[in-house]
């Protein structure tokens, strides 16, 4: 009930992590980009990069969703509404890679 | 009597029906997201078309050695776009900061670290004027041309960079105008500090686009 009826513009801050919480999530962006930076330089190739370099985007990127941009403490409509169509961004990816691919091998 | 019969309303209006926020954010939040999502799309599709072209030409150019920096005689590769990042991380970090100060309502604290997140702003975007002078100035590249491997490189270098180039600049032309509006207490006569969390979303996502730029165009 209190649910439906929240009011509008004013619960900001109403449900938040305290700063500690940010500042360990900070602290692992730093690890996770550093690590990517090594999973480069150490010149790692072929299929083991491209699933280290993408898991290792994937974990910023949730992180900085999940608490900097505080999706964590929103409710689940607004999270789908949000999530759903980057999926299908990924799935437009995958699609049209391949397209590219083919393009190499006919050159 | 009347009141009650209101709450009561309230109560079973469905969640889509219209009255009230399903959401659960103020509209002005859901604005934000919304331009954030339609701005992940328009990423979405530079990143798409520069992961097909780069399918389609094979062999790419080692980005390792263009952004490579030289200290003391040896060449450190990526070595700017590493600093860049670590620079866009930290901001990042004192964006959050100022979003968790302004929950408070610290008014000093809150404008402090808008400024930090503006200098590191300005710092990265410096870095990336260094970097296209770098690579336009002492190695020629166009657009339609570079030295260092397939023609596309250079079209999809600029138009990635420059866009997210550009939106870290708007971000610290609208972080100032935030960081003004605290400094004159007109959150505090208004009882939120809503929009620097609003602000706060923006930076994030700029952050969050450098990830996949890092990542993609970059290291891959």
């Amino acid at each position: 009930m209190a649910d439906v009826a929240r009011p509008q513009g004013e619960q900001v801050g109403a449900v938040h992590a305290p700063i500690r919480t940010y500042l360990t999530v900070w602290g692992w962006l730093f690890v996770l980009s550093a690590i990517a930076y090594f999973v480069d330089i150490i010149h790692l190739t072929g299929w083991l990069k491209v699933v280290l370099l993408t898991v290792l985007a994937l974990m910023k990127a949730g992180l900085i969703m999940a608490f900097f941009m505080h999706l964590r403490f929103e409710r689940l409509t607004l999270v789908y509404a949000i999530v759903a169509p980057l999926i299908l961004l990924v799935a437009m990816l995958v699609g049209l890679v391949p397209d590219g691919v083919a393009v190499f091998v006919r050159r | 009597m009347v009141a009650e019969v209101t709450v009561q309303q309230v109560e079973q209006k469905p969640s889509w029906g219209g009255g009230i926020s399903p959401f659960g954010v103020s509209w002005q939040k859901l604005m934000m997201w919304i331009f954030i999502l339609s701005d992940a799309f328009i990423f979405g599709s530079f990143l798409i078309s520069y992961a097909t072209s780069r399918a389609s030409v094979g062999k790419w150019v080692d980005t390792g050695k263009v952004f490579a920096l030289h200290i003391a005689g040896s060449e450190i590769p990526l070595l700017l776009i590493a600093i860049m990042t670590f620079i866009l991380v930290s901001s990042s970090g004192t964006m959050a900061l100022a979003v968790a100060n302004a929950y408070e309502r610290r008014k000093k604290e809150t404008v402090r670290y808008l400024f930090l997140t503006m200098l590191l702003g300005l710092t990265f975007v410096g870095c990336q004027a260094y970097e296209w002078t770098h690579l336009i100035v002492d190695y020629g590249v166009r657009p339609w041309w570079n030295p260092f491997g397939p023609p596309q490189f250079g079209a999809y270098f600029f138009t990635l960079t420059g866009f997210h180039g550009m939106h870290v600049l708007s971000g610290v032309i609208y972080l100032g105008i935030i960081a003004r509006q605290v400094a004159k207490g007109v959150y505090d006569r208004r009882g939120s500090y809503a929009n620097v969390e609003i602000a706060g979303l923006y930076w994030h996502f700029v952050d969050l686009i450098w990830v996949f730029i890092f990542t993609m165009f970059y290291l891959f």
